[in-house]
C-alpha cells in the first residue's frame, strides 16, 4: 500500500512536470484526437511532445510488458495513472486501434518476433492501423467473409474486398481477415498482417452521416504477404479475430461514460425548463453513474482474470445504447441551437454531428442485436442461439 | 478493486448455501403466509441466524458485535432477496443497529439483537411517499422526557418489535431537517396504538398511532433536534441493503425464468429459442448486473465514509428499483398463463419487489435526489 501511495505521487509530479498545458482541456471533436503514424500531422508541438514522453514510459500502454514497449505497471498502478491523469484532465496521448485491438491479440497470438516487430511501434505510435473485418456480404455474420489469401509458398496473395474500413486512407497497416479455406466457415478464416502501401491495395472513403471519420471501400488485388505476417496458425484465425473483437467491444463500451465519468448529464445541460425532459435526464443519471460502477468493477474484473469472455459484449450493448441516449437528450436539451451545423457558437457543429456519430456505436464492432445474441448463448446459455 | 475480498467470498458462500436451505420460499414466505403468522417471519431462523453471527454483523465489536459494513450487509441482503426470505435482518440488524451505534440506547438493545431474540422497527414515514423531511409526528417536552403524539405507516416488523426508532419533530416545521429527534420507544409504551397491517407480498408493516406516548429524556437516539444525522445514516444503510434485496430478488427471478425457458416448448421449440425473448432476457442479464455492481459501489463508499456515499446510494435503490421491476416483469409475462398462478413462486417474487421498492423512498424519489445532488 505504501509502495502505491509513494507510486502516486510520483506519478502526480511527472504528469505535473510533462502534461503539457495545452494536453490539460477537454478535446473539442474527434479530429483533437492524436492517431500517430507514418503521415500524421500533429496539430500542436504540445500533442507530439506528449505522445513522446508519454511512449518513452511506455505510459501509452501502461501495463504492457516494458520488454514490448509498455509501462510495466500492475493493474493497480495502471489504475493510479488513470486516475491521476483524469485528475489533472490530462487528454489520452494516443487513440490507436494498435492499442485498443491488435495490441491484446498479438500479446496472447503473436510469435516472440512479431511481438518484438510491432509492440514498441504501436506503443510509441509509429504505426497507424486499420481493421479489415467486414465485407459487403460478412457485417455481423463476419464469419461469411470471402476475401481470399492463396499460399504462394513464400507468401500469400490477397485478392477481395473489405468495407466500412475506418480510417483505412489513413492507416499504415492493417489486420486483416482472409479466407484461406473454404471447407469449414470458422475454420477456414485466418488473421494476416499487411502494409497498406503494399502493391494492390487501394481504398475510396466514405462520408458519414455526421460528416465525421470517412471510413473506407478497401480493395486487394493480388496483394502479395510475406508468410511470416500471418498471426496464429492458419485456418485459426477465428480465434485471434473474436479475441480482438473482445478487446474492441471493451474499448467501445467505454463511450457509454461519455465525455465526463464524474460530470453527471444533469450538472453539464443546467437548467431544464422541462418537466418531462428534467425526469428522462435524472433517470439517464441513474443509469450513467450505475454504468459507471460497472465500469470500474468490469475492468477490475478483466484484470484479475475472472470476466467472463462473453461480458465485453454486454458491456458493449449497455454502454453504446446509454451514449446514444446521452446524445439524444443533450439534443432535446438543446432545442434549435444543438441543431446548428455550421456556425461559429456552436463550434462546428459539435452537437449534431456527435448525436449522430453515435448511432454508430450501436453498429461498429458488432451490432446492439448480435451483443444480445452473445450474450444468451454464451452466459444466459439459452437454448438454439 | 472493485472486487471481493476472500472474507467477503466466504461471507457470501456461506449465506447462499444457509438461505438455500434454510431460508427458501417454501419453508418460510409460503409457511408463514399459509398458516397466517402475524409476525410473518420465523424467530426459530432468526435465532439461527444469530447462531451464524448474521444478526450482529454491523454491531461494533466492543459491543459483541462482527463489526463489518455496508458490503457484507449487502452480500447478505442479495441472498435474502434472492429467496424472499422473510426476517427483520434489514430493519432491526441494519438500519436499526446503524441508528444505534455508540449510544445508551445501543448498550441497551444489542445483546438482544445479537442473541436473536431483539427485533427493533423503523418509523419514518407518516404519508403514503417516503417524505423524510416531512415529518410531522410531534414530540413536546414533558417533564423529564417527552409526549410523543401523531402517526406513522408502513413500518415494518412494527407489530413485532420489542422496540420501535420513532423519527419525530421536536422544532421546526415539516419539510425542514432540523428539529428531528429520534426515539427509541418500547412497544408497549402507554399510548401506542400498533394496527398489524399484511401488505401485499404478505410481509407485516403496522400503522401506528401515537397518542401522547410519554418517554424518558434518555430514549432520545443521538441529539435532540438533530435527529437528521442518525435518520439519514440509518437510512443510506437501509437503502443500500434494501438495493442488494432487490438485486438478489431480480437475479433469484431471473435465474428461475432462465430455468422456464429451457425447458417449456411451445410450437415444437423450447421458448428460450425465440429470439425475441432471449435479446430481452440478455438485456436483463446487463441490467441486474449493472444495479448490482452500483450496489456494491454504493455499499463501499459508505464503509469508506466517502463524500459521494450519499450520491451513490440514491443511484443503487432507484437502479436497483427500476431494474427489479423489468426483472419481475420480465418474469412473470415469460412464463405464461402458469406466472399468474398463486401456486408458483414467480408472482411472489414481483409482490415483494413491488414492497422493497416503496421502502425508504421509490426509484422516483432516489431518480429526483441524483438529480438535486447532481445539478
Ligand atoms: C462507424 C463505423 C465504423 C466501422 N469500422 C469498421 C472497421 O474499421 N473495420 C471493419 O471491419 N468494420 C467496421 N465497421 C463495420 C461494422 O463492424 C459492421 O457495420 C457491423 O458488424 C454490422 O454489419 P453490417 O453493417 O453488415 O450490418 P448487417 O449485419 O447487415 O445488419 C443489419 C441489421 O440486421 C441485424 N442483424 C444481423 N444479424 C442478426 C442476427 N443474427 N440477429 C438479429 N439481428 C441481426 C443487425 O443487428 C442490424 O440491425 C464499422 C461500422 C461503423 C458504423
Ligand atoms: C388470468 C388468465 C385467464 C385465462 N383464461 C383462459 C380461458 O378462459 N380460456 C382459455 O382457454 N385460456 C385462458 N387463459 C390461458 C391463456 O390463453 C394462455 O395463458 C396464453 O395463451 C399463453 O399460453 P401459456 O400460458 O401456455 O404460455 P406459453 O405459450 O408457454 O408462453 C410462455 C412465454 O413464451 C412466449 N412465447 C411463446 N411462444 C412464442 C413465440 N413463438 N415467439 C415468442 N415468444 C413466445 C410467450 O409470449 C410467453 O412469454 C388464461 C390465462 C390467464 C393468465
Amino acid at each position: 500500500m505504501a509502495d502505491l501511495e509513494t507510486f502516486r505521487e510520483q506519478t502526480r509530479a511527472w504528469l505535473e512536470a510533462n502534461c503539457p498545458p495545452e494536453m490539460r482541456t477537454p478535446m473539442r471533436s474527434e479530429d483533437d484526437a492524436c492517431w500517430g503514424g507514418r503521415h500524421f500531422k500533429f496539430q500542436s508541438e504540445a500533442q507530439e511532445q506528449w505522445l513522446r514522453v508519454m511512449g518513452e514510459k511506455g505510459w501509452t500502454v501502461p501495463d504492457w510488458p516494458a520488454a514490448y514497449g509498455g509501462g510495466g505497471l500492475s493493474p493497480a498502478e495502471t489504475k493510479i495513472l488513470k486516475e491521476e491523469m483524469k485528475a489533472i484532465g490530462a487528454r489520452n496521448p494516443l487513440s490507436s486501434f494498435g492499442i485498443s485491438m491488435l495490441g491484446p491479440a498479438l500479446l496472447k497470438y503473436g510469435t516472440e518476433e512479431q511481438k518484438k516487430r510491432f509492440l514498441p511501434e504501436i506503443a510509441r505510435g509509429e504505426i497507424r492501423w486499420c481493421q479489415g473485418y467486414s465485407e459487403p456480404g460478412a457485417g455481423s455474420d463476419l464469419a461469411g467473409l470471402q476475401t481470399k489469401a492463396e499460399d504462394m509458398g513464400d507468401h500469400y496473395l490477397v485478392n477481395g474486398q473489405k468495407v466500412w474500413t475506418s480510417y483505412a486512407d489513413k492507416a499504415d497497416w492493417i489486420f486483416c481477415l482472409v479466407r484461406t479455406s473454404t471447407e469449414s466457415k470458422h475454420g477456414g478464416i485466418s488473421f494476416l498482417l499487411f502494409d497498406m502501401e503494399s502493391e494492390g491495395v487501394s481504398t475510396k472513403p466514405i462520408l458519414l452521416i455526421s460528416g465525421y471519420s470517412p471510413f473506407c471501400e478497401t480493395f486487394f488485388d493480388n496483394v502479395r504477404v510475406p508468410k511470416d505476417q500471418l498471426v496464429g496458425e492458419v485456418n485459426r484465425g477465428w480465434n485471434v479475430a473474436k479475441y480482438l473483437l473482445g478487446h474492441e467491444r471493451e474499448m467501445i463500451s467505454g463511450m457509454g461514460l461519455g465525455s465526463g465519468t464524474s460530470k453527471t448529464l444533469a450538472q453539464s445541460l443546467g437548467e431544464i425548463d422541462d418537466a418531462i425532459l428534467a425526469a428522462e435526464v435524472a433517470l439517464f443519471d441513474v443509469d450513467a453513474l450505475a454504468f459507471a460502477a460497472m465500469s470500474e468493477h468490469f475492468i477490475d474484473q478483466l484484470k484479475a482474470g475472472e470476466a467472463h469472455p462473453a461480458m465485453p459484449s454486454m458491456m458493449k450493448y449497455a454502454g453504446t445504447e446509454l451514449n446514444k441516449k446521452r446524445h439524444e437528450l443533450i439534443m432535446a436539451a438543446g432545442g434549435s441551437d444543438a441543431l446548428e451545423w455550421e456556425s461559429e457558437r456552436s463550434r462546428g457543429g459539435k452537437a449534431p454531428r456527435e448525436w449522430l456519430r453515435t448511432k454508430a456505436n450501436s453498429i461498429e464492432g458488432g451490432t446492439s442485436e448480435v451483443q444480445l445474441g452473445i450474450v444468451a448463448k454464451h452466459i444466459l446459455q439459452l437454448p438454439g442461439a | 478493486m472493485t472486487l471481493l475480498t476472500d472474507d467477503q467470498r466466504q461471507l457470501a458462500d456461506m449465506t447462499r448455501s444457509f438461505l438455500a436451505e434454510e431460508g427458501t420460499i417454501k419453508k418460510q414466505l409460503r409457511h408463514w403466509r399459509d398458516i397466517g403468522c402475524k409476525d410473518g417471519f420465523g424467530h426459530g431462523l432468526w435465532k439461527q441466524m444469530a447462531e451464524l453471527g448474521l444478526t450482529g454483523l454491523a454491531i461494533p465489536e466492543e459491543d459483541g458485535g462482527l463489526g463489518l459494513g455496508a458490503t457484507e450487509a449487502a452480500l447478505v441482503m442479495e441472498e435474502v432477496g434472492r429467496n424472499l426470505t422473510p426476517s427483520p435482518f434489514l430493519t432491526t440488524a441494519l438500519v436499526a443497529v446503524e441508528a444505534l451505534k455508540g449510544t445508551e440506547q445501543g448498550k441497551r438493545w444489542f445483546p438482544g439483537i445479537i442473541a436473536g431474540e431483539t427485533v427493533a422497527a423503523f418509523a419514518v414515514d407518516e404519508g403514503p411517499h417516503h417524505r423524510p423531511r416531512q415529518i410531522a409526528l410531534e414530540a413536546r417536552r414533558s417533564g423529564n422526557g417527552f409526549a410523543l403524539s401523531g402517526t406513522k405507516q408502513f413500518v415494518v416488523h412494527g407489530a413485532s418489535a420489542d422496540v420501535i426508532l420513532v423519527a419525530a419533530r421536536t422544532a421546526g416545521s415539516a419539510g425542514e431537517a432540523e428539529g428531528l429527534t429520534l426515539f427509541a420507544v418500547p412497544r408497549d409504551a402507554a399510548g401506542l396504538e400498533i394496527e398489524n397491517v399484511t401488505l401485499a407480498d404478505s410481509s407485516k408493516a403496522a400503522r401506528l398511532t401515537l397518542s401522547n406516548v410519554a418517554v424518558d429524556a434518555d430514549a432520545v437516539v443521538g441529539e435532540v433536534d438533530h435527529g437528521f444525522e442518525p435518520l439519514r445514516r440509518a437510512m443510506r444503510v437501509g437503502r443500500t441493503g434494501a438495493a442488494a434485496e432487490m438485486v438478489g430478488l431480480a437475479s433469484g427471478a431471473s435465474t428461475m425464468t432462465l430455468d422456464y425457458l429451457k425447458q417449456r416448448k411451445q410450437f415444437g421449440k423450447l421458448i428460450g429459442e425465440f429470439q425475441v425473448l432471449q435479446h430481452r432476457a440478455a438485456h436483463l442479464f446487463g441490467e441486474i448486473e449493472i444495479a448490482r455492481a452500483a450496489t456494491w459501489k454504493a455499499a463501499e463508499l459508505v464503509d469508506k465514509g466517502d463524500d459521494r456515499a450519499g450520491l451513490m446510494t440514491h443511484v443503487a435503490k432507484a437502479k436497483a428499483g427500476r431494474v427489479s421491476a423489468l426483472a419481475v416483469q420480465e418474469a412473470v409475462q415469460m412464463h405464461g398463463g402458469i406466472g399468474m398462478t398463486d401456486e408458483h413462486d414467480i408472482g411472489l417474487y414481483m409482490k415483494r419487489e413491488k414492497v422493497l421498492d416503496a421502502l425508504f423512498g421509490d426509484s422516483n424519489y432516489h431518480a429526483r435526489m441524483v438529480r438535486m445532488l447532481a445539478a
